[in-house]
């Protein structure tokens, strides 16, 4: 049985549908990962998992348990298994409380009053490479990169089955993100998580994703492995995506495929494929509606896939 | 010399704080010739956003200039009366700031706004409210004439961010500061925009500093590389020279780190451990020591000078002194 179960998950924001029917699986211990531009409904889709964002229709199913719409009640025991870490890592702490007891917290909310609070948060400070001293501090004394550290510190507390992880690497340095990304690997390996990581940096994908999805205007377009994904990209947006990537070589040579215009508004979704006004591949077929078809454990949405070796 | 537009010249530049001078800039050089896109690369806190108010006179009550010039068209800079730097400002160099979400006023229509940055032209209301239509239009913004009357929320990121280079270039400045206008944009508009920079760059003919700490975009567009660390430059070249055969530790490591870099995936990403030093209290000898894999004794006792290596190519490493031409 998989760990969580996603399926046809739709969200609306009044006249705005955000998430359009979004269904994926992840098992234990696995690492998935949520890739689209902004305003794809990524993060609705996370935040919907953690109970944080309305999902009017669909199921999120965790350990075979229906969460979607669950009461409070039924959901705090499960949050002990299913940890968020937040975007903004400084914003996601609050500026009074020092770091000991933030991470602490997770312990007195599920009412554990039998830890050693002071000796947890030092075991949890010294599981993210942070100095035992920390624990004392504030977090406008940390960098980002601390403050990130500090998030992924509080979000393990709990021991959870599953961390949601919203741009975990968003706004670190190039010698910062790499540390983040091993210590995420590296505690993956130890305590058997399964992640789903939430990032438009595709580079930052290729290393710690099994499986990733491509998500536009709040469904998935491209889903399978991340192997796959990057050496055989179907659908012709992941195709976009994959080459809007800079590579950090003044002669490497880009075979660039311009992604025409903006993406529609969601008050006014298009005919047919979604993304035929802005596909460079669009044909005569793409005004008729794409089903979501799996092949081999890829799965796609699109009429007119490519294929590999096609010239792009 | 004469196609020199921007020079810096040995600027040093501190922050008067409680805890003593903070020496945000030591000793920085490097020059922005005419029509040339100069890229300056560095992580958090090694003096980016120090160097560019110290470019325009921005710079916060607690600034002091320590040392140097800074040069434009031959002219200090930091010795110009306030009155003739205002009129340098957004007319002979002009700015895009980082967040596009902000840099516009949200209670002005953008047609508005852009013919209120044209208070120094002479020319009549119609004529400016074209200008404006026009530069939208080189910009990329479909339908501009009719997008004028509309707010700055009714625009994408990747529009506002647009926006921004059309206003700044409407006065056919000599010198554009980009600093990280693509950061806050996803990579489908980041390419976006660094064609349309490319694409503007060439038809209005203006030189660019280009401020990132993303080495992809700085490889695909700048023509040069100037490279920080802790308020000093630590390399500077031609971006092929910076990126093919990096000369400094910190550079060098830098882009190793760049996980764009590896193709395959790997179990660990290289990093540069350590942090950067406390700029309040600097350590003697080379500032990126404690975390170079190759420091010797010498690195301990003397700040390495940035010497020129060959034409064009400067570094600040003692790995390099025999082969530096000095």
């Amino acid at each position: 049985m998989s760990l969580l179960n996603v399926k046809d998950l739709k969200t609306s924001y009044g006249p705005v549908n955000v998430l359009a029917g979004v269904s994926f699986t992840v098992e234990p211990g696995e690492t998935y990962a949520l890739v689209g531009e902004s305003g794809s409904g990524k993060t609705t889709v996370i935040r919907a998992i953690a109970g944080l964002a309305p999902a009017q229709e669909g199921s999120v199913k965790f350990d075979g348990q229906e969460i979607r719409g669950a009461s409070e009640r039924t959901l705090r025991p499960l949050r002990k298994d299913i940890a968020m870490m937040f975007q903004d890592p400084v914003g996601s702490l609050s500026p009074r409380l020092t770091i000991g007891s933030l991470i602490t917290e997770p312990y007195r909310i599920q009412g554990m009053k039998d830890r050693d609070l002071d000796a947890e948060a030092k075991r949890l400070l010294e599981m993210v490479n942070l100095p035992a001293h920390f624990a004392s501090r504030y977090p406008y004394q940390l960098s980002g990169g601390q403050a990130r550290r500090v998030g992924v510190a509080r979000a393990l507390a709990l021991e959870p089955k599953l961390i949601l992880a919203d741009e975990p690497t968003a706004g670190l340095d190039v010698s910062v993100q790499g540390e983040l990304l091993n210590l995420l690997n590296d505690l993956r390996e130890r305590l058997g998580l399964a992640m789903v990581i939430i990032t438009h940096n595709l580079n930052v994908v290729r290393h710690v994703a099994d499986r990733m999805g491509i998500m536009y205007l709040g469904r998935l377009v491209e889903e399978g492995t991340t192997e796959a994904v990057f050496h055989d990209p179907r659908h012709p947006y992941t195709r976009c995506l994959l080459s809007a990537n800079p590579e950090p070589d003044p002669d490497a040579r880009l075979e660039r495929i311009a992604l025409k215009g903006e993406p529609p508004s969601l008050l006014k979704r298009p005919s047919g494929c979604e993304f035929r006004e802005r596909c460079p591949f669009a044909q005569e077929i793409c005004t008729r509606t794409p089903q979501w078809e799996v092949d081999n454990g890829h799965g796609l949405r699109c009429l007119a896939p490519l294929h590999e070796g096609r010239a792009a | 010399m004469s196609d020199t537009l921007l020079e810096i010249d040995r600027l040093s530049v501190d922050y008067e704080t409680a805890r003593g001078d903070l020496k945000a800039l030591r000793d920085i050089s490097f020059d922005v010739r005419k029509g040339e896109i100069v890229g300056i690369v560095g992580e958090s806190g090694c003096g980016k956003s120090t160097l560019i108010s110290s470019i325009l006179r921005l710079t916060a009550p607690n600034t002091r200039f320590r040392q140097g010039e800074v040069r434009f068209k031959g002219e200090d800079l930091l010795q110009l009366p306030e009155r003739k730097m205002r009129n340098l400002r957004g007319a002979d160099i002009s700015i895009v700031f980082q967040d596009p979400m902000q840099t516009h006023n949200p209670v002005l229509s953008i047609g508005q706004q852009m013919l209120d940055i044209q208070h120094r032209s002479k020319t009549s209301k119609p004529e400016k409210r074209t200008r404006a239509a026009k530069m939208l239009g080189a910009v990329g913004i479909p339908d501009p004439e009719a997008r004028l009357d509309q707010f700055p929320h009714e625009f994408s990121g990747g529009m506002r961010q647009r926006i921004a280079i059309a206003m700044a270039l409407m006065s056919e400045p000599d010198l554009l500061i980009a600093d990280e206008p693509t950061t806050a944009l996803d990579a489908t508009l980041e390419v976006q925009i660094i064609e349309r920079l490319q694409e503007l760059q060439q038809e209005f003919d203006c030189a660019i500093l280009f401020i990132s700490h993303h080495l992809g975009v700085i490889a695909e567009l700048c023509d040069r590389v100037v490279v920080m660390y802790a308020g000093a430059v630590v390399e500077s070249g031609e971006v092929r020279e910076i990126f093919h055969d990096p000369k400094h530790p910190y550079t060098r490591r830098l882009i190793d780190c760049d996980p764009g870099h590896i193709k395959e995936r790997a179990r660990v990403l290289p990093t540069i451990p350590g942090e950067v030093p406390d700029l309040a209290n600097l350590p003697g000898g080379c500032i990126f020591r404690d975390r170079c894999d190759q420091a010797m004794a010498r690195c301990a006792s003397e700040v390495p000078p940035l010497a020129q290596l060959k034409e064009g190519h400067h570094a600040a490493c003692w790995l390099n002194h025999k082969e530096a031409a000095e």
